[in-house]
């Protein structure tokens, strides 16, 4: 079996622009299920009887079933059933927002509440109204502490962005697929398209770390 | 005048009772030291005070609003009822300044700068002026606790509650935390403490009051009851903590 590592340039170009869709489709989802999973995590952890029983149900549902089949079903099921006709892009990206979320959700949770009931009493106790306490003291000391397990999550949510080659969205694994079927240079392609997810994982690793360095986690 | 009054206060954790009935009226300018072993409601009766425990039944006023009347209302009785913590609380992300400010600046809407001001002048009240751009995590106990209780006073209360204020602290360190409260109490300031400091309870208490399963079993002057302990519980507990 001879190897040619020249045929990885000849497709760079197709390889990039898959790339490119898996980090617009990454960063979009991650932005949206942040805010969903920032909503759902401090409903779980603040909110009322009947806040606190949406959100678990929510990350119960997302959490216990694959993102495949989540993605599948915001694209096959869910026009049969309320008659709205999807593109595979917005799928995608609404399945990672969605699946996403439910995670985040919880590691929101927990972070708030690994915070020191005393601060909360402090700042209670000078006069604030609760609100006021979460955002003010609460939150930011929350954030630093979510900095490290939202990292995990997000190179989590990158990398399922690949198995949304099932809907057909021209991401970089899609492309790998499409060169390989064409070529049949299995070792040069996939070592290529791994190359790539290292380097966006990596290229988010450095800046969490960056992120982390200058929040100085308390 | 009284500015705390419990009137018929009980309080339940579940089917637990923690406070019992308690009828006590506390007086402007009084210094009322809280003791008694644990368990025995001290800390909740003081933690009712400022609402962050809610009473089961009975009524609590604090400068003449009932701690019943709703958030808004509690949130009025909070800034006239400054709190210093066992574990003090600082907010661990605010310089010492930052941390006294932090009350005028988003409770009592001062500018930054005024908040600034004011939380210096605290702050070189307590004897801490030098220490103002300090994290909390680079100051000492004792001197954490005095940046505690600058950022109670902060707020202007007229009673300030002490929760165990040196129980987390080296006996070296009390002293100076002791000594920032004897000095509130000659400025007349309205204090409640719950402690175990018997020589502070003698020396600046006016009135001390002894706490067993929710109730108050012993309330007198410090001096006399301190020295001729007028029940056998009471006599029991100061042999503990002395």
């Amino acid at each position: 079996m001879d190897t040619d590592w020249s045929v990885i340039f000849d497709f760079l170009p197709q390889l990039v622009e898959g790339a490119k869709t898996t980090i617009y489709i990454t960063i979009i989802g991650l932005v949206g299920g942040s805010l969903l999973g920032t909503l759902a995590g401090v409903m779980r952890a603040y909110g009322g009887r009947i806040l606190n029983a949406i959100a678990f149900t929510y990350i119960e549902l997302i959490r216990g079933t694959p993102i495949v089949v989540q993605v599948m079903f915001v694209y096959f099921a869910l026009p049969v059933l309320v008659d709205i006709r999807i593109d595979p892009m917005s799928a995608a990206i609404l399945a990672i927002i969605v699946n996403a979320g439910a995670y985040i959700a919880e590691i929101v949770r927990g972070a708030f509440l690994s915070i020191s009931k005393g601060l909360t009493e402090a700042g209670l106790a000078i006069g604030l109204p609760h609100w006021k306490v979460l955002v003010y003291i609460i939150g930011p000391l929350a954030f630093r502490r979510l900095i490290p397990p939202l990292g995990n999550q997000f190179i989590v949510s990158l990398k399922d962005t690949s198995l949304f080659i099932v809907i057909g969205v021209g991401e970089l694994t899609r492309t790998g697929q499409e060169i390989m079927a064409a070529n049949f240079r299995a070792v040069e392609i996939w070592t290529a398209v791994a190359i790539f997810y290292l380097i966006m994982t990596g290229t988010l690793t450095l800046i969490l770390r960056i992120l982390e360095k200058r929040m100085k986690i308390l | 005048m009284s500015i705390i009054q419990f009137i018929k206060t009980s309080k339940y954790f579940g089917p637990l009772k923690v406070l019992h009935e308690v009828d006590l009226s506390i007086n402007a300018g009084e210094v009322v030291v809280l003791v008694g072993p644990s368990g025995s409601g001290k800390s909740t009766l003081l933690r009712c005070i400022n609402g962050l425990e809610s009473i089961t039944s009975g009524d609590l006023i604090v400068d003449g609003i009932s701690v019943t009347e709703g958030a808004k209302k509690l949130r009025e009785i909070r800034q006239e009822a400054g709190m210093v913590f066992q574990q003090f609380n600082l907010f661990p992300q605010l310089t010492a300044l930052e941390n006294v400010a932090f009350g005028p600046q988003k409770v009592r809407g001062l500018s930054k700068t005024e908040a600034h001001k004011q939380a210096l002048a605290l702050l070189a009240k307590v004897g801490l002026e030098e220490k103002e751009a300090h994290y909390p995590a680079e100051l000492s106990g004792g001197q954490q606790q005095r940046v505690a209780i600058a950022r109670a006073l902060a707020v202007k209360p007229k009673v300030m509650l002490f929760d165990e204020p040196t129980s987390a602290l080296d006996p070296e360190l009390k002293q100076e935390v002791l000594n920032v409260m004897r000095q509130l109490a000659e400025e007349h300031m309205t204090m409640v403490v719950v402690t175990h400091e018997m020589a502070f309870a003698k020396q600046v208490g006016s009135r001390l009051i002894f706490m067993e399963h929710g109730k108050i079993a012993v309330d007198g002057r410090p001096s006399d009851v301190i020295d001729n302990p007028p029940n056998d519980r009471m006599k029991d507990f100061l042999q503990h903590v002395e």
